[in-house]
């Protein structure tokens, strides 16, 4: 059997693309509105908090804190049945964007992970790296 | 209660009795059943109805054209409002809006579904590629829909000290009510649930986890099923078999994921209030609680937002056996059984109504002495980012 692997993003979606694109030179990327100061994300191309935003892109420092999470412990997925138990998370960047991703390194926690200090570990992959978390 | 408007009834409710139907009947074809037996419930026929309300599960992008042709009627009023799970609910209210409008006489709700028979691993199984942004940023993480909701109950136990022991008071009372209704137990036999019984929090608790901290007991079957409902003014309502349950209250919500927010809260404590305010009620009069139950922290969470104990005591506030049917300190919880113990063929959202109005009727297999008011809240999509929410409120005469 082929190797599977992890689901990728589709790198020609409209409003995402760039976010991917910088992902392959390790920028962690978000959207603020010069106009109203929102932040926006997951990416678009109108700023959600005011009719004549001007969204500008920002570089994260890649650190944040969960959340919340869970362990996931079954899968049917080709990719990550092979993974589990592994764990879920939305992470707080610092800068304000919420988002989704995994926390490696730690598959059972004995301890409640919320509020838990994490920073940005790339999974580099031909034509792009996928943000991945790891506690610091 | 001066302001309440009785101006749209349920007057005819089916079930599709099979949660296996082995791959020999259609999700068409459980919706035509259905609706054909809550017709003739209603003492209505095909040609009365002017009005459908479709979510599209059966008939593909154009199923307001297509349901009409498959029934073979022509209606007034076709709406396609396709919100998961909740969509019942909205159908609900847009039809007692049409109907109090004077657009349409008799509204036919529809849904049917085979997702056990095609094997559909709607909790655990990946996430079919999508061009959405939302999606194209989630896809790479492994988040099954069950570790969605399982990351609301690890932030609620976070925020207000909840406990999977208080959590397990959910499935345990919608297991106390699937006991009595057979239709419940068959369901489980087919499905091939191990020990069908009554149930303990222990053994909610011994329940292997599936994704921290939600355990098997407290996630929802995947079975086939499906059901039918007709809505009518009040002049028709009167000539019908059974007595009508008035929809009193409607109300509409969304929720998403916001930088900053609080996934704990759900587009219940949007939704709730409308209706709530809408019906001139309070949730402490409520008789019966038909509440979306996907997952155990989905009636938590709901419970607390529609108003029926303080954000975040809902933990301890469902301790003890209060929600279920045979306790005076209620809402009785999903009579039936719920998705968790009778059927969730993967859009609940009909079923809610259909038990809340055989409860208002004296018709439920856990009947609630004297029920007077119901409410039925249907959850579409995923609680810990982006969900519907329609709550309708429903009384008798």
């Amino acid at each position: 059997m082929a190797d599977v692997q992890r689901p990728l993003p589709d790198l020609t979606e409209e409003d995402t693309h760039e976010f991917w694109a910088a992902t392959r030179s390790g920028r962690l990327v978000y959207q603020q509105c010069a106009q109203c100061d929102t932040v926006v994300f997951y990416p678009r191309r109108h700023c959600t908090g005011c009719t004549s935003g001007r969204l500008e892109w920002k570089t994260s420092k890649g650190t944040g804190t969960i959340y919340t999470y869970s362990v996931v412990r079954q899968s049917y997925h080709p990719f990550f049945r092979s993974q589990v138990p592994y764990v879920v998370a939305w992470i707080d960047l610092d800068e304000g964007p919420r988002l989704v991703s995994n926390v490696l390194g730690i598959s059972a926690p004995d301890l409640s992970l919320i509020g838990k200090r994490v920073r940005v570990e790339w999974e580099t992959h031909e034509s792009v790296s996928i943000p991945l978390f790891r506690l610091v | 209660m001066a302001t309440q408007v009785r101006d749209a009834a349920i007057v005819g409710i089916h079930e599709y009795p099979s949660r296996d139907v082995e791959g020999r009947v259609s999700p068409l074809q459980i919706k035509a059943e259905s609706a054909a037996r809550a017709l003739e419930d209603a003492g209505l026929k095909w040609s009365d109805v002017d009005a459908i309300y479709d979510a599209g599960e059966g008939g593909g992008a154009m199923s307001g054209l297509t349901i009409a042709e498959y029934f073979g009627i022509r209606p007034n009023v076709i709406d396609t409002t396709a919100v998961g799970g909740s969509s019942y609910e909205y159908h609900a209210a847009h039809a007692k809006r049409d109907i109090a409008a004077g657009k349409a006489r008799v509204a036919l709700l529809t849904y049917g579904s085979t997702a056990h028979s095609a094997a559909q691993r709607i909790g655990v199984g990946g996430r079919s590629g999508s061009r959405h942004p939302a999606d194209n940023m989630e896809v790479f993480s492994g988040l099954t829909l069950v570790a969605n909701y399982a990351m609301v109950a690890n932030r609620h136990m976070h925020q207000y000290g909840t406990t999977s022991a208080q959590l397990a008071e959910i499935p345990v009372a919608t297991r106390y009510h699937a006991m009595r209704n057979p239709e419940a137990v068959k369901a489980m036999q087919d499905l091939e649930f191990l020990n069908i019984r009554e149930t303990t929090v222990d053994d909610v608790l011994n329940s292997r986890l599936i994704a921290d901290p939600l355990r098997l007991l407290e996630c929802c079957m995947i079975s086939d099923g499906g059901g039918a409902v007709v809505i009518t003014n009040p002049a028709i309502a009167r000539d019908c078999r059974k007595p009508p349950v008035w929809i009193l209250g409607t109300g509409e919500a969304t929720r998403y994921p916001e930088n900053g927010g609080d996934v704990t809260c759900t587009a219940a404590a949007q939704s709730g209030p409308l209706a709530f305010g809408e019906a001139g009620i309070t949730p402490a009069e409520i008789d019966v609680a038909m509440i979306y139950d996907s997952f155990s922290i989905t009636v938590l969470t709901i419970l607390e937002d529609l108003g029926f104990c303080p954000k975040g005591e809902g933990g301890r506030w469902v301790e003890g056996g209060r929600l279920r049917f045979d306790r005076m300190d209620g809402p009785a919880l999903n009579t039936d059984g719920g998705g968790l113990s009778s059927n969730h063929p993967g859009m609940r959202g009909i079923f809610l109504l259909i038990e809340a109005a055989r409860q208002l009727r004296g018709e439920s297999c856990s009947q609630v002495m004297d029920a007077k008011l119901a409410v039925a809240h249907g959850n579409g999509g995923m609680l810990g980012s982006r969900h519907c929410a329609g709550t309708i409120i429903l009384g008798r005469d």
